[in-house]
Formats: structure tokens, sequence, C-alpha cells
């Protein structure tokens, strides 16, 4: 069972954080193995916290931004600018009782908000920031992703239905029936990235549209299948205009009607670690990863320094993060203006969308883009 | 004994009994909703096996193709017929769940011989990894080619097969007798609310039946 691809073996150039780690305990005098069981749980502990420090972070700017857009304040009070409200919220939340309804399944009621959270929570298993940071570079990558998300609606199915509650029961519906939908044309989209980069890896993906900085993105190359992956993104992470699951005038709150306190909390948490994800994956497929829009070999080249040299890695590796978060948190206010602009989709609206639209669309995409490999195979990865 | 071998020993044991009592579950549970939801469990336990055996695109198409379309739609199916209702007594139900019941295990200790009778070569082929998905490809496009192909066209058999089902305008003429069919639906007829209607509409379902 390869969990983790031993990173030694890669020659390509980066900072590679396990090998000193590793090194290092070594210097201590540990075996390699103990050393490698000593590295294996921060990376992932380290993620896990990134996650949530960005659902904080995305919180905030959901409502400093949606007061912008309704000239409002918004949160102000707690923390300059109101950068602790969200941490209010969630305390909140923690302290609440934790209600299950008389009449409701308790089993299937508590294990809904859980099995929709554990989903999204592994697929930042694929998520790069570097060329070695991630805590795991699987050969199968995004359809890694595209195989959890899939999990997903079973999850909203059994919450509404463990509700008892009619409200529930048609959310939890809505929301597989929106996510099966989806699913198909995001996948597609995903297949000509794929195509064109020779390999599933979010790596290989990365690296192979950092040829020559922005202009090697691959969103000059698929603009068609940005568009219909941010679209399908967007309806994945049930966000506005696609909040049919959860649409509060028609379903009070869909399948989270019954749910309060952490469990409430845990649905809350999952949908906005699966818009930083999202977004963070339109990063990676479209927008060049890590990479800087200037490649960083031609400045390193410019300032007469080696690539390889400790004090020029430690910049770029940083570079790297700090550019997939940029590029990340863009989408992500892109998403909460897109919320607080747009009016709700009706259901066959959004239905035909999907099937009659955006299908047929990504087939389209997915041959011409066939078609231009075959025909410009140096632009197209051949 | 290694940490690797003996972790991979525990999640082999624990998979395998997820699978074994999981698909005890769905067979038995009076509860439908429930053997949907346990079946949802199996299929994952099944990927966690694949998993274990090197083989991560089959472990990632299986829970994509089983646990995200085919447990969905059952559950999906089942929710939407699913009424409260109770069901009438079936006649002779402890004869028959004997009688299945003694198929299933004549079934098992079948297999159970097979498996015990075939020499199987342990250890087996080593896995090739992440090259799987290439080679799948390959297979799937050279030498399984028409088994491939004939799988689109069992789809495509269901896909008309749903249509016909959904569109049931399409019989508008009865099959066996020749005679017109009413297929439209049994529904108030549409007046807006604020308008007097003349009262020869609203007798208008009434003459039509």
């Amino acid at each position: 069972m390869t969990i983790l691809r031993s990173p030694l073996a890669a020659v390509s150039s980066g900072l590679d954080l396990q090998g000193s780690f590793t090194t290092a305990m070594e210097g201590f005098g540990l075996t390699p193995g103990t050393a490698h069981l000593l590295w294996l749980p921060l990376p992932m502990l380290l993620v896990l916290v990134a996650a949530v420090i960005g659902v904080l972070v995305n919180v905030w700017l959901e409502r400093k931004i949606s007061a912008a857009v309704q000239q409002r304040i918004g949160p102000e009070y707690a923390g300059a600018l109101g950068v602790l409200q969200p941490l209010a919220d969630g305390l909140k939340l923690l302290w609440k009782e934790d209600i299950i309804p008389a009449r409701a399944d308790g089993l299937l009621f508590t294990l809904g908000p859980i099995l929709v959270l554990i989903p999204v929570i592994l697929s930042w298993l694929v998520i790069p920031f570097g060329q070695h940071m991630l805590i795991s570079d699987v050969g199968i990558g995004v359809f890694l992703w595209i195989a959890l998300s899939s999990i997903q609606p079973i999850g909203l199915l059994m919450s509404g239905y463990a509700s008892n509650n009619k409200y529930s029961l048609l959310g939890g519906l809505r929301a597989a029936a929106q996510s099966i939908s989806y699913e198909i044309p995001l996948a597609l989209a995903v297949l000509a990235v794929v195509m064109m980069s020779n390999s599933l890896s979010t790596i290989d993906i990365v690296n192979q549209q950092n040829s020559a900085g922005i202009l090697s993105w691959n969103i000059w190359r698929q603009p068609v299948g940005f568009l219909i992956f941010w679209i399908c993104a967007l309806a994945e992470c049930e966000r506005l205009p696609f909040d049919l699951p959860e649409a509060e005038e028609e379903l009070v709150a869909g399948y989270q009607t019954e749910y309060s306190g952490m469990k409430f909390a845990l649905f809350y948490l999952g949908s906005y670690i699966n818009l930083v994800l999202s977004a963070l994956l339109v990063a990676v497929l479209y927008l060049g990863g890590w990479g800087f829009p200037i490649p960083v070999e031609w400045l390193a080249g410019a300032i007469g320094q080696s690539v390889d040299a400790p004090v020029v890695q430690v910049i770029t590796g940083s570079l790297g993060i700090v550019m997939t978060v940029l590029k990340a948190y863009l989408l992500v206010f892109i998403a909460i203006l897109l919320r607080w602009t747009l009016p709700r989709v009706r259901i066959d609206q959004l239905l035909d969308l999907g099937w009659k639209f955006l299908l047929p669309i990504a087939l389209v995409n997915l041959l011409v883009t066939a078609g231009l490999k075959l025909a410009f195979p140096a632009f197209f990865g051949g | 004994m290694t940490i690797a071998s003996t972790t991979q020993g525990i999640c082999f044991l624990v998979l395998s009994a997820a699978v074994v009592f999981g698909s005890l579950g769905v067979v038995l549970l009076p509860n439908i909703v429930y053997s949907a939801f346990l079946l949802g469990g199996v299929f994952l336990s099944v990927a966690g096996l694949y998993l274990m055996l090197n083989a991560s695109f089959v472990a990632a198409a299986q829970v994509l193709v089983y646990v995200g379309a085919v447990n969905v739609l059952i559950l999906f199916a089942i929710m939407l017929v699913n009424k409260k209702e109770a069901m009438a007594d079936i006649p002779g139900l402890g004869l028959r769940r004997l009688l299945s019941g003694g198929v299933c295990l004549g079934l098992f200790l079948l297999l159970l011989r097979v498996d015990l009778t075939t020499p199987w070569a342990v250890p087996g082929p080593s896995p090739i990894g992440d090259d799987a998905t290439v080679r799948i490809g390959i297979h799937l496009f050279t030498d399984y080619l028409l088994p491939f192909e004939l799988a689109s066209v069992l789809l495509l058999m269901s896909m008309i097969g749903a249509i016909v089902l959904a569109r049931r305008d399409v019989f508008s003429i009865d099959i066996v007798t020749g005679d017109d069919v009413d297929q439209a639906l049994i529904e108030k007829s549409r007046t807006p609310l604020l308008i007097e209607t003349p009262p020869a509409e609203t007798t208008a379902l009434e003459t039509r039946r």
C-alpha cells in the first residue's frame, strides 16, 4: 500500500520538507522508519488546521463582502474589522444544545453530517501547494477528488431522510439530483485538462502549465472548460445561484432544517471547506497552481541565482503557497460576489442547464481538445 | 512484523468484517432504507479492499460508479416511493424464507468448495500500482473492445426504456385493442384565481369522463 510516494526519488527542484525532516531526525539517531512515522501526522494536521482557518477567513469575507454589496458595515465589534466574528459564531454553535428531533431517526441523523464532511476533508489529500507540498501525490490525483465528491449526496440524502420532515427530505433529494447532474460536465471538463497534461496527478497538471508563466496557464487553452468547471463547482458547493437544496423561501433550510449545534456546524464547515477546495482546484487545474505569473527560474536567473540555492528554494516555496492561496481566494471572492448579486435559478432551469447545455458543451470541448492535441501537439500537450 | 504489515492486517480484517456483516445486513434488515445505506457502506468497503491490493484506480472507479451513481439512484428511488404503509402478510412466509435460505446456503457451500479446491498462486502477480490506469485503458481499447461497446449498447437500451417509461404520451393507442387511450393526468382544470369562470367550464372534467 503506497501512501506516500518517496520524494527522494523525485529529481525535480523545489523545497523538500519531508526529506529535510527525515534527515534531521536521523541526525538525532532515529531509524528511517521512526522518522517517517513522526513525519506522517504533521502534514495531515497542518492541512486540517489550514482548512479550518480557511473556513474562518471565508466566513469573515462572506460577511464583510455581503455587507459591502448591500452598503452595510457588517461585523465590526469582535476584533479589528470584526475578524473574530467567525470564531464567535463557531463558539456559539459549540455551546448550543444538540437536539435530535423526537420522531427522527437518531442514528442516520447523526451519521449524515459526518458523511458530508469526511469526503470533503479527504479531498485535501491531493491539493498541492508546491512541488512537494501536498499530503500525498497519488497517481489518480483529481480522479480521487471526483470519486470522493460523489459520496457527499449520500450524506445529504441520509440527513434529509432521517430528519423526518418534508422540507428536509425535499432538500436532500434536490441536493442529490443536483450533484448527480453537475458531476458529469465537471468530470468531462477535468478530463479535457487531464488529456492535455497526460496525467491525473495534480503535481503533473501544474508542472505542465508552468513552462512560460501566465501565458502557459490552462485557462487560455481551456476557456470553455474553465467556465464549465466553475459553474459546476458552484453547483456542487450549493452556492447561489444554485443553492436549491437549501432555498430559504421554499424549503425553510432544506436538509439542514432540523439541525442545530455542532451537527449544523459540520454542514456549515463542510460547505465552506468545499468552497475553498473547489477554488483551489480551479487554481490548480486552470490557473497554474503554485506558479508565479513570471516563471521563478527566469527571475532567479535575472538576479544571478541558481534555483537550487537554499535561500531561493525557501523563497520560491513560500511564493508558491502565497500564489496558490491568493488565486484560490480571488476565486472565493468572485463566488461570494456572485452569491450576493445573482438571483436563484428554478429547479427545472437548473436541471436544464446541467443536462441540455453544459453536458453537450463539455462533450464538444473534450472533442475539440482531442482534435487540437492531435493537430498542435506542441501547444496542447502531445 | 513491521508497522506497515500490522496496519495492513488490521485494515484487511476491518474491511472484510464490514463487507460480510454489511451485506448480511443489506439482505436481512426489514427497513429498506437501512439496507440501501448499508449497501453504500459495503461498496465503500470493497473499494477499500481494492485500495489494499494497490489498485487505486479501480477503487476510485468503484466509489464513483457504485457509491456515487448506483447507490444514490437506489436511495433516490426508495425515497421517492417509500410510503409508510403496513405490508400485507405474505402467505407461507416461513416456508419462503426457509427455501431461499437453503438456496443461498447451497450456493455458499459451492463457492466454498471452489475456493478450497482451486490451487491459488500465492503470492499473486505483483501489483503495478499507478500504471494500472494506462494498462486498463489499453485493454479496453484493444482486446476488450467488443465487451466495452456491448456494455454501451446495454446502457442505451436502459436509457431508451427509461425515456419510454417517463414519456407516457408515446403510447396513445392501446396496443392490444387499437383504441385511443386517454393518457391525460387527472388534474384540476387550470383557471385563474380571481376571474369569474363560466359555469360550463367547471364541469369540463366530469363531461370528459
